[in-house]
């Protein structure tokens, strides 16, 4: 195991909260997170995966769509921001749209800067217990991988003593 | 149970943060009732609470040994729950390994450049990040040896 800080937990019946810690400061990692330019070098690209369509316009009220493609499939999500504190926090609403038509998510995501470490914390609130249990088998994964770290992941692992 | 309800039954049991704490504890070993009270400040009868619940979700089997009945961690129904948070941290985990370097090359880029200090970088970064990102990408290619 990495000693990568990524946590994932299931959190209540409908929620996932995602935690995860970057070496850099609060303004850079708010702007790799929200410029469409920077999202195409890291979310989700891999195995194939392109995100050939991101469109954000990062304001309340604004839209946004991200569509990735491999050489089988697009995969899309669209949904609006309702509120952008930046460079703190960003809320929204979102859904996939292809391959299947999801109920609505509420996604928030707040940055937290300590001693020039940025912690980013995402909480995706779900429509119901079923879409939440469905959204953690991401169709973009295929492979089925048993390792110790989703223990860590589950047990949040703490001294008993 | 079907596997559908199973899975429920294992996300309800550890949405609480003392069972996760149990079974941590019992991923160490088996345990008695009184011993896994002990650090949690709790009565027995409220760890016994959640013993029952972790047991109805499978997640948990009590000895038969009536004094003791030393608690053990099952292994099937965390697999299951594993295998479909893995899937998505699979996701998360090479997304953000992959922002840690775009990260790093911001950070190279900022101390190349500092941005001019009358200028608020929050507005600014918003408005013209897709073309600065593209050109300081290209002025960093140049500088690298």
């Amino acid at each position: 195991m990495s000693t990568d800080s990524l946590k994932i937990v299931a959190q209540g019946d409908r929620e996932i909260v995602i935690t995860r810690e970057f070496d850099a400061p609060r303004d850079l990692v708010f702007e790799a997170w929200t410029t469409p330019a920077l999202l195409k070098r890291w979310l989700g690209v891999f195995g194939g995966w392109s995100l050939d369509v991101c469109d954000i316009d990062l304001r309340a009220g604004g839209a946004f769509r991200y569509l990735w493609r491999n050489a089988e499939a697009n995969l899309e999500i669209r949904g609006s921001f309702s509120d952008i504190q930046a460079p703190e926090r960003i809320v929204g609403s979102e859904q996939f749209v292809q391959p299947f038509v999801s109920d609505e998510a509420i996604g928030t995501t707040v940055f937290e800067e300590r001693a020039g470490r940025t912690y980013v914390r995402n909480t995706v609130r779900y429509s119901s217990q079923a879409a939440r249990d469905g959204a953690l088998q991401s169709p973009m994964e295929h492979g089925m991988r048993a390792s110790y770290a989703a223990l860590d992941v589950l047990l949040e692992q703490r001294d008993p003593q | 149970m079907n596997s559908s309800s199973r899975l429920d039954a294992t996300f309800a049991a550890l949405a609480d943060p003392t069972r996760r704490a149990i079974l941590a504890r019992l991923a160490l070993g088996e345990a008695s009732v009184n011993e896994l009270a002990e650090p949690f400040a709790m009565s027995q009868p409220a760890i016994s609470k959640h013993l029952k619940v972790l047991e109805g979700a499978g997640l948990i089997a009590r000895g038969r040994d009536a004094q003791r009945r030393p608690c053990r961690i099952l292994a099937q129904p965390l697999g299951d729950a594993n295998a479909w948070l893995e899937t998505y941290r699979r996701f998360w985990e090479q997304s953000f390994g992959q922002l840690d370097a775009v990260l790093e090359q911001m950070k190279r880029e900022r101390a190349a450049a500092p941005p001019a200090p009358t200028r608020p970088a929050k507005t600014t970064a918003a408005k013209t990040a897709r073309g600065a990102a593209t050109a300081t990408t290209k002025s960093t290619k140049r500088k690298t040896p």
